[in-house]
């Protein structure tokens, strides 16, 4: 016990100086390059920092400098780009020089442009309408970004953990090794998140999506505290797709009893069972929209509080700042350590209470 | 909203999707349902074991009543058969005293009886050897008497006289 929390505290203390050393190294070199009012530019800076570490990116950066002639240097690896444009085209992410340049496939010209794909010219020009949003075609983009090479690394993950788990079970009905922390948490959600929700006959075909889910986003949630740079879970896409299973599932598993309650419910007058109708049938597609925006917000607010914590110190620059926003952000990242393993448990519950809304049975009624 | 909106990235939906609902199938297939079986199994194991030992108490306590049972009927048994044994054999030891007594009684009486009867065969021969000494003396005595006429006369004289007073 005693080595693992120290294993975490270390594992802490290294995310919040390394998050901060990144921080340190991008904010110097630009105030280095760029003699202008220092404090504004500052602010700027950080701000587009953390909404920069908040976007997916086509290669998986680790950190980023700019040399002294002004050239931009980056610790990185390139990942594949896999784009859907008359023909599937697959090239590295490298071809984009982190999108400085322009990227030539087959004839076709390509450019990074906040972060999403763009067809160009030869000479990569990106025209604009008002608002200032590009007008240049987006070509089908099923890239493999930085977070699905994350969701990639958590599946495979998960899929050894848990097998392996399995297997120690053969022969002997007590759990070896993994399986002795793991176990009492899957028990967990069997015990006080399935069954109290969805019924002791029907949790069982939920399990499965049960569990998945909640391991899947903990561990996730707990990778994006890591100095990697992950954040899955705050792409409103990844949570949209974990909502929407939830959504499938639990339509497509709900009884008769769950439908009469949504279009005719039952024991109220008939002009309240029209008027309740709409409501209820809007019901069901907002609380999985609740579900997907409550995960995506409450790890996109974690993130931006801790790295404007950190951001803090260079705004700060006194012998004060330094100390503070790294004793704050390390008080932030423990908290937000219980923030993964919560948002895990909030969506893995709610889930199950909307499947066991799905499938309860009106005896009473 | 907007933002939101914008940063959705279709890319990124399509491989969760695709990987999560892989993940989901293949874990459910290798790791959630052996490992629940396998819990469930112990489960069982446990709560069958508890049950065992509790029919085990429950059946040992039976058990122990009826032992309890079976003493106290042997000891009860032992107790009226030695209680018989007992008056069994009182009753012989007072019937061989009775009879003892009758046989004494009897042998005592066959010997008073006996006696009785050698007392007056003797008598009887006591008296008539009695009598015989006597007439033998008597002869004796009237023979040296009637020797002499004086003695004779006196002598019948006497004999009259106490004819006389008798």
């Amino acid at each position: 016990m005693h080595r693992i929390n120290l294993v975490k505290i270390l594992s802490l203390l290294l995310l919040t100086v390394t998050i901060s050393v990144n921080a340190q190294h991008d904010a110097s070199t630009k105030a280095h390059e760029e003699t202008t009012p220092q404090e504004k530019d500052l602010k700027t800076e950080i701000k587009e920092y953390i909404a920069h570490h908040l976007l997916d990116s086509y290669d998986f950066t680790l950190f980023s400098w700019t040399t002294d002639a002004g050239e931009h240097k980056y610790f990185s690896a390139p990942l594949p780009v896999i784009i859907y444009d008359g023909g599937l085209k697959i090239f590295s992410s490298s071809k984009f020089h982190h999108g400085e340049t322009v990227a030539e496939v087959d004839g076709n010209y390509y450019k990074l442009y906040h972060n999403k794909i763009y067809k160009t010219d030869a000479e990569g020009t990106i025209s604009y309408d008002e608002e200032h949003h590009p007008t240049n075609a987006k070509p089908l983009d099923f890239s493999i970004t930085k977070n699905v090479v994350f969701i990639i690394i958590v599946a495979v993950l998960m899929f050894f953990m848990f097998t392996r788990m399995a297997k120690s079970y053969k022969g002997n009905l007590m759990p070896k090794g993994m399986g002795r922390m793991l176990e009492p948490i899957i028990l967990y959600i069997r015990d006080d998140i399935a069954i109290p929700n969805i019924g002791e006959k029907k949790y069982k075909k939920y399990m499965g999506y049960l569990l998945t889910v909640f391991f899947f986003v903990w561990i996730i949630n707990l990778l994006g505290l890591t100095p990697l740079g992950v954040n899955v879970t705050n792409n409103i896409a990844v949570t949209l797709a974990l909502a929407l299973i939830t959504y499938f599932l639990t339509t497509f598993t709900a009884n008769k009893n769950y439908w009469k309650h949504i279009f005719w419910m039952p024991d109220v007058p008939v002009l309240m069972k029209i008027i309740l109708a709409p409501i209820e049938l809007l019901g069901t597609f907002i609380k999985p929209f609740a579900l997907m925006i409550r995960l995506y917000a409450n790890i996109t607010a974690g993130h931006i509080v801790l790295m404007s914590i950190i951001g803090l110190m260079f705004v700060f620059k006194s012998w004060i700042g330094s100390p503070l926003s790294f004793g704050l952000a390390f008080a932030l990242a423990l908290l937000e350590l219980l923030v993964a393993a919560l948002q895990a448990y909030i969506f893995t519950m709610l889930s199950a209470l909307y499947f066991g809304m799905a499938v309860e049975e009106h005896d009473d009624h | 909203m907007e933002k939101l909106i914008e940063q959705f990235s279709l890319g990124l939906f399509f491989w969760q999707l695709i990987l999560f609902i892989a993940l989901v199938l293949l874990l459910q297939k290798f790791a959630w349902k052996p490992i629940l079986n396998s819990v469930n199994e112990r489960e069982k194991g446990i709560k069958n074991a508890l049950d065992e030992a509790e029919n085990a108490r429950k059946e040992m306590q039976n058990l122990n009543a009826d032992n309890e049972r079976i003493l106290k009927e042997a000891r009860a048994q032992r107790d009226t058969l030695l209680k018989e044994a007992r008056e069994m054999k009182e009753g012989i030891i007072s019937e061989a005293k009775n009879e003892a007594q009758v046989q004494a009684a009897k042998i005592v009486e066959q010997a008073q009886a006996t006696i009785e009867a050698e007392k007056q065969a003797a008598i009887t021969d006591l008296k008539n050897q009695v009598a015989e000494l006597s007439v033998g003396i008597a002869e004796k005595v009237v023979r040296g008497e009637l020797a002499d006429k004086n003695k004779q006369t006196k002598l019948v004289e006497e004999l009259l006289k106490e004819v006389t007073i008798s």
